[in-house]
């Protein structure tokens, strides 16, 4: 077999598994953020089908491949039937990239489908191409709601991007580079980037919150105003198709997260002390950091209510792309001016920032309401 | 909304994550009823001489906004009275399917004759099944109609998924605790 085959192969297979690990994932997500969502609500969730509800992810497949699918008339039929599964395709090549342990540790191949030099932008490049998705099934509808739900749900992804690519920025001046194993293995160097970009992360969290469309800014599915969103006329698969993308944008941003800011697939390097070569096991810290921003994600979405939409775009042109802004100008000045400082003290200053901005978050907002009628458009 | 505050409703909701459901996991766990529950409806006998209270006046089907009850009146024979007064219900039949379980007709009834129990467990297959007649409501009954026909066709004892106290009014009424009832 010619090498080229061979590597073609690898990559396929690898590919493959990344898919089904996380297709499983998604369905075992539902079923985990269905459960703890219950148990938060002090209910217990399902918990029915198979041993506590273990297979429930199962009969929701069945139910949703055999249900009944409608083409609504009016629907552009090659567009409705395109964007979910361009949503699907962006959220796994997104994945893809993702670094999940060291070269050469998965059965002696490396543990990621493809390996690019401008990693951290092709992730970005990819999670965006997943508006299109929404946006064009929201349009191919053909109907009024799912076209109002895709525009708002574009405009906050595209807001909430220009935050999310600001907060990184500040990131790659410090490390200097964008492969994301690169920015890995300088966290291990260099201890985690969250100690030194606090600021960056915080409203890195914010905007994938945003980005992956969950509560609080899930507007695209609010129910009360606009029946389900870009989801409204969409049924049985391909609605499913739409509901796998949204949790494997959640995935990927978790394990974005995990891999900018805490050290990605490298575990702690104070547990080498009692076990050897632990902070270096591929998959297991880089699933369990996962894990805890998964945690994360549905533990706000049993507690915060939906934002306005008014809201949700002053916050996010008004605070969060400023304070990002700031941030990257703030570590380009402390980079270019003080070159032998060290990093420490930006870490402090960043955390400075942060309990700046909760202090004043955390006055009573007078304005609104009071001042401003509300309007036809809000 | 402030950070504080969120992170205070953030500490709720994880402390109720280890709270236990309070949710009652229905079949398998008795459904803790309260006392003035209304379902399905008992008719009561006197206690003494065990003669039905009603007396066929049709005051209830009068009363009933939802026009369930039907009732037929008869004569008693004075030598076997069915019950105490003139006249005795030949015929007393209330339509499940309609009855919003209001508790009109027990207000309605002079002689506290049609009383309305704690049983709630009638879900059946056909519309003619959801009438219910005298001897599926006298005192004594246990179980809804498909209750019934289950604990006959398996041979076992009606399975009730509730647990009461039972009112005064109930004459003559007993849930047992243990929720196995003899049929
Ligand atoms: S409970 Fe109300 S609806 Fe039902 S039979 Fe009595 S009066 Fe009619
Ligand atoms: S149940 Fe009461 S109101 Fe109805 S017919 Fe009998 S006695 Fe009259």
């Amino acid at each position: 077999m010619p090498e080229w085959l061979l590597v073609l192969l690898i990559v396929v297979l690898k590919a493959t598994l990344v898919s089904l690990g996380l297709l499983t994932t998604f369905a075992y997500m539902t079923l985990v953020e269905r459960r703890l969502l219950a148990r938060m609500q002090i209910r217990h969730g399902p918990n029915r089908v198979g041993f506590q509800g273990l297979l429930q992810p199962l009969a929701d497949a069945v139910k949703s491949i055999f249900k009944e699918d409608i083409i609504v008339k009016n629907a552009d039929k090659l567009v409705f039937l395109l964007a979910p599964v361009i949503s699907v395709m962006a959220a796994l090549t997104a994945f893809a990239i993702i670094p999940a342990g060291p070269a050469g540790s998965f059965f002696g191949e490396d543990p990621w489908v493809f390996d690019l030099d401008v990693g951290v932008l092709f992730v970005l490049a990819m999670t965006s191409m997943g508006v299109y998705g929404i946006f064009l099934g929201g349009w191919a509808s053909g109907s009024k709601y799912p076209l109002l739900g895709g525009l708002r749900s574009s405009a906050q992804m595209i807001s909430y991007e220009l935050g999310m690519g600001l907060s990184i920025l500040g990131l790659l001046m410090l490390v200097g580079d964008t492969n994301l194993r690169s920015i890995v293995e300088w966290q291990a160097a260099n201890g985690a980037i969250i100690i030194f970009q606090s600021l960056a992360f915080v409203t890195f969290l914010i905007s994938s919150f945003a980005e992956t469309n969950r509560t609080p800014f899930d507007l695209p599915e609010a129910e009360q105003e606009l029946v389900a969103g870009y989801l409204t006329e969409y049924s049985s698969i391909k609605w499913a198709l739409f509901q796998m993308a949204e949790y494997i944008n959640m995935i990927t941003a978790s394990a974005l997260m995990a891999t900018l800011f805490f050290g990605g697939y490298k575990g702690p390097a104070f547990l080498d002390a009692i076990i050897p070569g632990i902070s270096s096991w591929p998959f297991v810290w880089f699933i369990l950091k996962i894990a805890a921003f998964l945690f994360l994600f549905i533990w706000v979405r049993a507690t915060l209510p939906r934002l306005r939409y008014d809201q949700l775009q002053r916050f996010g042109w008004k605070i969060l792309f400023p304070i990002a802004l700031f941030n990257t100008m703030f570590t380009a000045f402390y980079l270019a001016f003080f070159p032998n400082a060290p990093l420490w003290i930006l870490g402090l200053l960043e955390l400075g920032f942060v309990a700046l901005w909760l202090a004043f978050s955390s006055r009573p907002a007078k304005e609104v309401l009071s001042t401003r009628a509300p309007m036809g458009g809000d | 909304m402030s950070v504080l505050e969120i992170a205070k409703g953030m500490g709720i909701t994880l402390s109720k994550l280890f709270q236990k459901p309070v949710t009652i996991s229905y079949p398998e766990q008795p459904a803790q009823l309260k006392p003035r529950f209304r379902g399905r409806h008992v008719l009561t006998r006197h206690t003494g001489t065990g003669l039905e209270k009603c007396i066929g006046c049709s005051l209830c089907a009068a009363a009933c906004p939802a026009y369930a009850i039907y009732v037929e009146a008869a004569e008693n024979d004075p030598r076997d009275p069915v019950s105490p007064g003139e006249r005795y219900a030949k015929v007393y039949e209330i339509n499940m399917l309609r009855c919003i379980f209001c508790g009109m007709c027990e207000e309605a009834c002079p002689t506290g004759a049609v009383v309305l129990g704690n049983e709630f467990e009638m879900a059946d297959y056909r519309y003619g099944d959801f009438v219910y007649g005298k001897q599926d409501m006298l005192v004594g009954t246990q179980g809804s109609k498909p209750q019934r026909r289950e604990a006959k066709k398996y041979k076992k004892a009606v399975k009730m998924g509730f647990q009461v106290t039972v009112r005064p009014e109930l004459e003559g009424v007993k849930y047992l605790a243990s929720r196995e009832v003899s049929s």
